[in-house]
């Protein structure tokens, strides 16, 4: 493994409080030093990063690849690639694959898989319940051992009170984080868009906020009685924001995420059934996005994640109700995140802690810093080159984004995983 | 966001002139009291020995129908009967669909076989302005009802028989009560009544059957139904579906008899010259009374024939734009 020094670069590390234009020096995988090369160390790659900001690689909590069983829609190979392109060096993948990822086995297959394709590391993300089912509880420790990272019901929360107490008492047993959809089945009602004036418009069923805010209450409430640590994942709506900063006030071991795409779009975007809008939870008003971006700012929420869910062309071409929620988010989550800075919602040394040290921290790993012996896990950008987001251009698979032929500032330049070059401009 | 879902509106050929009908929402007021003028020398037609045109001889039109309909797909073919139209009926139900054929499929099956318009029903809301922007260019497409988004040409049926009995629209107070919030026909009622100027719209029914921010729709809420029938020229009646009981809608037809159910009395709080209308069917003593249903306010039946006009109109509109045709 060849050593690499990257100079030059303004280095920002929020995890450490690091923002100055520093060297990197990386030996065997991990960060040797910042600043000046120890006494002896020569690099057989130097890459230069004036201009340019390096910072710990994203991680992600969540992105589905699709693989096993829908390939037809997306492929770890292919969806890993995407990742490194975006800066992304962890991702985690929610259970909803097909076998579920309620084994051992299929969480072994995932983690392989992803190892040989090399381009990003993958945490499986275990199935809470047997089958996704909300019935049965998977073998959290099993699963744990087989290198879940956590463990979730992907977007099927569980209806049954008693069952999610149970199932949170035994995650807690094993110290296992569980990530939680925040969604009340019968409050959704079959709901596709937000329960607000365009709903009523389009005559589209609707998610009222309350469909989110009862199940966070809900679960913060089992939280407490049963000490599990929970995280919600993907807030859509300003309300329940405001009801997790209250509870990390009080101290109980609870955070959360947000889409980046929920910090920019609205219910409004959906415009005339843009399926590409379509998505679960659904895009709420712009009072809802801006709590959520003040939730981001003061770290009520101290995570962005992609969310992405990409999907074949087919899933979208249907009548609105009838297509497959979800945008194919890895290419755009940091510029996304960027597009923050721009508009003062965030410093950039924050907007980067809430891609890397802050997700890390959710799922205690040790990773989205940069101090030395730290994994080299490095995302270089340019943080004032314009690009174009085109499906020619996507290496992900699914180009179901809103976004396309939208122009983005900032583009990652290269992507380093465990000291190797996974991507590369 | 893709290109056709940002169009401004799909509906209108490149000289604002209509295209397809998906619904009122984006069609101005000249554009309405076009298709209204259009139905009104229709009307005519009707009356005839001979009831037909030759307008749209030799044009293929399918009734494209996913949910099942009687009244309106009648209507439908006999609008395009009487343009001398070609017209087939397809009722696809939910298990031929199921049997993996895509929405997408069948239309371009119905395309090969050279079809001209379609007229589409469907469950999900969007599922018109779906098949008008995946269509070939020289498909029109007509909205007969999709989910609870729109249900254009109902409403302009009702604007039709307002404006006879009612003339000018900008003194009228119209009031409709019901089932706002699953209603297609309420969405559209609503949306033309605004374009052509109507002094005030109201709706009225308990608050789990209004949708949420109604007012953006461009109606006052009330939940009393006198209250809301006051001093109104046009009160319209909507159809209550038995549905709406067991989702904890309503508690019984009893109580919503007794609370929004029109009745000879109740109606004295309307002005003495106003009209009663329904798209139908009826559900006697739900709704309404029969006193009121079959008594000299009611204009149900007129609706149902002025559907004929009015759907016409819209075909010969929406077929007159085809460049060149097929």
């Amino acid at each position: 493994m060849k050593n690499i020094s990257i100079l030059n670069g303004r280095l920002i590390d929020p995890a450490n409080g690091v923002d100055a234009v520093l060297d990197l020096h990386i030996a065997d995988g991990r960060i040797l030093a910042l600043g000046a090369a120890p006494a002896g160390f020569t690099a057989g790659l130097r890459i230069d990063a004036r201009e340019r900001i390096v910072c710990p690689g994203l991680v992600d909590l969540s992105a589905r690849l699709r693989e096993p069983g829908l390939e037809h829609k997306a492929t770890i190979a292919s969806e890993t690639l995407a990742a490194a392109r975006g800066g992304i060096t962890t991702l985690c993948c929610p259970p909803d694959t097909d076998p579920i990822i309620d084994t051992p086995a299929v969480a072994e297959m995932i983690r392989r898989k992803a190892t040989q394709s090399g381009h990003c590391r993958v945490l499986p993300v275990g199935a809470l319940t047997q089958g996704l089912g909300g019935e049965q509880l998977s073998e959290m420790a099993a699963l744990k051992k087989a290198g879940c990272a956590a463990l979730g019901n992907a977007l099927n929360p569980i209806g049954n009170t008693l069952i999610q107490r149970r199932a949170l008492e035994y995650a807690a047993t094993f110290g296992i984080t569980v990530l939680l959809h925040p969604e009340d089945p019968q409050l959704r009602n079959g709901g596709c868009a937000h329960e607000g004036a365009v709903a009523s418009r389009l005559g589209l069923p609707g998610i009222p906020e309350a469909a989110e805010t009862v199940a966070v209450a809900r679960d913060l409430a089992l939280a407490e009685q049963t000490g599990c640590r929970i995280h919600f994942r993907g807030l859509s709506c300003g309300a329940a924001a405001r009801i997790i900063r209250r509870a990390r006030h009080d101290r109980l071991p609870v955070s959360a995420d947000v889409a980046a795409h929920q910090l920019h779009l609205t219910e409004a975007d959906i415009n005339n059934f843009d399926s590409n809008c379509h998505l679960i939870p659904p895009l709420r008003t712009r009072g809802d996005r801006e709590a959520l971006r003040n939730a981001v700012a003061d770290g009520a929420i101290s995570a962005i994640c992609s969310d992405h869910q990409p999907h074949e062309p087919d899933a979208k071409e249907a009548p609105f109700p009838s297509t497959a929620p979800g945008i194919s988010a890895l290419e755009t989550l940091l510029p996304l995140t960027l597009r923050l800075v721009e508009e003062d919602v965030l410093g950039l040394p924050q907007a980067i802690a809430r891609l890397t040290c802050g997700p890390a921290d959710i799922l205690d790993l040790p990773l989205g810093r940069l101090g030395a012996g730290a994994s080299a896990d490095i995302c270089i950008f340019d943080p004032n080159q314009t690009w174009r987001l085109t499906t020619e251009d996507m290496l992900s698979r699914g180009h179901n984004t809103p976004f396309l032929g939208r122009e983005f500032k900032g583009a990652v330049t290269h992507t380093l995983l465990e000291g190797r070059v996974v991507f590369e401009k | 966001m893709n290109n056709a879902a940002r169009t401004p509106n799909i509906q209108l050929d490149a000289n604002g002139r209509l295209r397809h009908f998906l619904s009122i929402e984006g069609l101005n007021r000249e554009l309405l009291t076009e298709i209204l003028d259009t139905a009104e020398s229709f009307a005519g037609v009707s009356e005839r020995t001979v009831k037909k045109v030759p307008l749209l001889r030799g044009k293929i039109i399918t009734n494209l129908f996913f949910e099942t309909s009687t009244r309106t797909r009648t209507t439908f073919e006999l609008a395009a009967k009487r343009l001398s139209a070609d017209v087939l009926n397809l009722n696809i139900s939910a298990s031929s669909t199921s049997k993996g054929e895509t929405l997408l499929d069948t239309l371009r099956n119905l395309e090969a076989m050279h079809c001209d318009m379609f007229v589409v029903r469907h469950g999900d809301s969007g599922a018109a302005h779906f098949i008008a922007r995946h269509a070939a260019p020289h498909v029109s497409v007509v909205n007969a009802g999709d989910g609870r988004h729109a249900h254009p040409t109902q409403a302009m049926l009702d604007m039709f028989t307002i404006r006879r009995h009612k003339g000018d629209f900008s003194r009228l107070k119209v009031a409709i009560v019901g089932d706002i919030q699953h209603s297609r026909v309420a969405r559209s009622q609503i949306m033309a009544l605004n374009t052509l100027g109507a002094a005030e719209v109201r709706i009225i029914g308990p608050r789990t059957l209004i949708p949420p921010h109604a007012e953006s729709l461009g109606a006052r809420v009330c939940h009393d139904l006198e209250e809301g029938i006051g001093d109104a020229d046009v009160v319209i009646m909507l159809r209550l579906q038995k549905e709406r009981m067991h989702g904890a809608l309503l508690p019984s037809e009893h109580e919503y008899f007794q609370l929004y159910g029109l009745t000879d009395k109740r109606l004295e709080a309307a002005r003495p010259d106003a009209i009663v209308m329904h798209p139908g069917p009826i559900n006697r003593g739900v709704e309404m009374d029969s006193q009121v249903a079959d008594g000299p306010r009611s204009v149900i039946l007129q609706q149902v024939s002025h559907g004929i006009a009015v759907r016409m109109a819209v075909m010969a509109m929406a077929m007159q734009t085809q460049g060149g045709g097929a």
